[in-house]
């Protein structure tokens, strides 16, 4: 054990760290989407003041803000906890698929089970169902068959599809033909939400996921093994750490949590199951993680701050015209200098 | 019965099979170098919204593919200048460039969605047209892009193998210090093979919207550029194996096209699995026991000499 005050000061700088790059990100989103609406032929600083009124100078908007913020959280640490091992989880988008799919299967198999009992079996569902979906790409690298990278991105695909069969056929509602989507979950299976707002019981468990992962990485024998693993695999092995089942392992939990963001958008959100689920949320999450370094602190700052981000694209996509795909060219943008800044950014490191 | 299926099959195979040719061959120049490009699914977007975009306001398709193939250049290049210059993470920085071309091809592509272009013109040899049992089928119908994908292939293989140029390459690709120590500057030939493969992947997603589909729509390329990753891997950065490769995966989805169209009882949804699957199962299959194939400095940064 090293002593207290090498702990504090450890700390601190984490804290000054992940501060810092908090500032450099906001000032970087700040510029470029300044950039874009001039080069749009807007008015970037009528824009900003629209978007702030629109998000944080409203309880509304604040309140919608921890909404967007909760699948943010949920799957940046489905990259997190990976990539402590050195493994690349680009697949959270699936996860969140698959999560919401399995609890949505939860919910539509038991819809007349009493409430204390489906609400705990379609949130441990959607755990279990990015879970699984995630175990597969970390058996395959386990057994160094295929690249966990390769794999979870290929897997993106095929997750949505699956959802698109089930609410084209057998779970298609009837009473809206013109929309595919699947019938209603029986309110049983609903996320309670808090403070009359839209904001659901996801955000506790994103909250809660986040504490987990700091605790076990922090403060558990547990995650000293993947810290081993993620320096040197090799050594780690020699050292008698399961090296193969700690790979499964983490990327299954991983993809578990990321599955929770797709059942709370389910569950606490559309109330029903469709395709159009995710806007990309297992994406962006994976570039929180990465910004953040993996840091818990740091998720919890950069989730804030892309759901600022994202709910300004947005307010500038009605109020001035502007497609959503802005929103991609400033995510690449900011990983873009982040990248070219070689300040020592980045997971794993 | 079954011919036309199967003549349906092969020709479908060849025409879908083009544009992850040339993806998978721009690809196998740059990892040849030593650097793995995740960014290629965005690269083909790029391509396939500016070939688009540039077809539908000139309305010359011959001006779409060299608008195509310059936008992959500059792509990679931008690229090449996070990896080789700033000596950036390469698998964040592919990624950076897969969100990158997310958003800017919808941007490029917004304005003409629905338009209705002239693609690419098709034809067929005289002495081929004569024959019977070809014209009851759209086999050798194509462009000039699937015409030329074979002698493009041979020409990658030559260029890469048969050239000093290519053994500068494959030697930066394998060790880039004992290149250097050889008088070679690894930045150049990197930058030199990203340029190249950002021309491919530029008509490789090109070859989409102006002769697969003769449309644009946001994500059009489906994964296509993570497919042709796999291929890599599968045909041992070979591009004498690209074309075999490319061909399965392009019958595959020649196969989907074909069952959908003759309405078998198989959802469309699982049909469109089918492709993701198969290259995962390949991976699996060649994957791990074709790692000693692969550049021996795939995906390390060449930090210079020292």
């Amino acid at each position: 054990m090293p002593e207290a005050g090498v702990i504090s000061s450890l700390r601190n700088s984490n804290a000054a760290r992940a501060a810092a790059r908090f500032v450099a990100v906001s000032a970087i989103a700040l510029l470029v989407f300044a950039l874009v609406l001039l080069a749009a032929g807007k008015d970037p600083l009528s824009a900003y003041a629209q978007t702030f009124r629109h998000t944080l100078a409203s309880s509304y908007g604040f309140s919608e803000l921890l909404v967007r913020m909760t699948p943010l959280l949920l799957t940046a640490v489905a990259v997190a906890l990976p990539s402590r091992l050195g493994l690349i989880n680009v697949g959270g988008e699936g996860q969140l698929y698959m999560g919401a799919f399995a609890a949505s299967a939860a919910a539509f198999v038991l819809p007349n089970a009493p409430g204390w009992l489906l609400l705990p079996l379609v949130v441990l569902s959607g755990f279990l169902g990015g879970a699984i979906w995630a175990a597969i790409p970390g058996a395959l690298r386990a057994a160094k068959l295929v690249n966990e990278t390769v794999s979870t991105l290929l897997l993106n695909y095929v997750a949505p599809l699956i959802v698109g069969y089930f609410i084209f056929g057998p779970w298609r509602t009837t009473e809206n033909s013109a929309y595919p989507e699947s019938s209603t979950f029986p309110p049983g299976a609903l996320l309670p939400t808090l403070f009359g707002t839209r904001i659901h019981a996801g955000l506790l468990i994103a909250l809660a996921a986040l504490a987990v992962y700091w605790f076990v990485m922090e403060r558990t024998r547990w995650g000293i093994e993947m810290r081993a693993i993620g320096g040197n695999s090799e050594a780690a092995q020699r050292l008698g750490i399961a090296v193969p089942a700690w790979i499964v392992a983490a990327l299954a939990i991983g993809g578990g949590f990321a599955g929770l963001a797709g059942m709370g958008e389910a569950m606490g959100i559309a109330g029903k199951l469709r395709q159009t689920l995710s806007p990309g949320y297992g994406f962006t999450g994976f570039l929180i993680a990465w910004l953040a370094g993996g840091r818990p602190v740091g998720i919890l700052f950069m989730s804030f701050l892309f759901a600022i981000i994202t709910a300004a694209g947005d307010t500038l996509q009605i109020s001035q015209g502007l497609p959503y795909a802005v929103v991609n060219i400033l995510l690449a943008t900011i990983l873009f200098v982040v990248l070219a800044s070689r300040g020592g950014w980045g997971i794993g490191r | 019965m079954i011919t036309p299926l199967l003549l349906g099959l092969l020709a479908g195979a060849i025409l879908s099979g083009t544009s992850l040719l040339y993806a998978t061959l721009g690809e196998t120049i740059v990892e040849r170098s030593g650097i793995v490009n995740l960014g290629l699914e965005g690269l083909l977007l790029v391509g396939a919204s500016v070939g688009f975009s540039v077809t539908a306001v000139s309305g010359s398709a011959w001006l779409g593919l060299v608008g195509a193939a310059v936008a992959g250049a500059l792509v990679n290049l931008a690229f090449g200048w996070l990896v080789v210059t700033r000596k950036a993470n390469q698998l964040a920085s592919g990624l950076a460039m897969m969100f990158f071309g997310f958003g800017a091809s919808a941007l490029i592509g917004a304005p003409h969605v629905g338009a209705v272009i002239r693609g690419l013109p098709k034809w067929r040899p005289a002495w081929l047209a004569d024959v019977s049992w070809v014209q009851t089928t759209t086999l050798f119908k194509y462009d000039l892009l699937t015409w030329l994908a074979v002698p493009v292939a041979g020409f990658v293989w030559w260029l890469l193998f048969r050239t000093r140029w290519g053994l500068g390459l494959r030697a930066v690709g394998e060790n880039p210090n004992a290149a250097f120590a050889s008088g070679r500057d690894p930045a150049v030939f990197q930058y030199e093979a990203l340029c190249l493969g950002g021309v491919l992947g530029g008509l490789a997603g090109a070859h989409l919207s102006l002769s697969v589909t003769g449309t644009w729509a946001e994500y059009m390329t489906a994964g296509r550029g993570f497919i042709a990753i796999a291929l890599v891997i599968f045909s041992k950065w070979d591009p004498r194996r690209v074309i075999v490769g490319t061909l399965l995966f392009g019958g595959a989805e020649a196969l989907e096209l074909q069952l959908q169209a003759r309405g078998a009882l198989i959802s469309p949804f699982v049909l469109e699995m089918f492709p993701y699957l198969l290259t995962i199962a390949v991976l699996l299959v060649w994957g791990g026991s074709r790692r000693l194939a692969a550049p021996a400095s795939l995906g390390r940064t060449f930090y210079g000499s020292s």
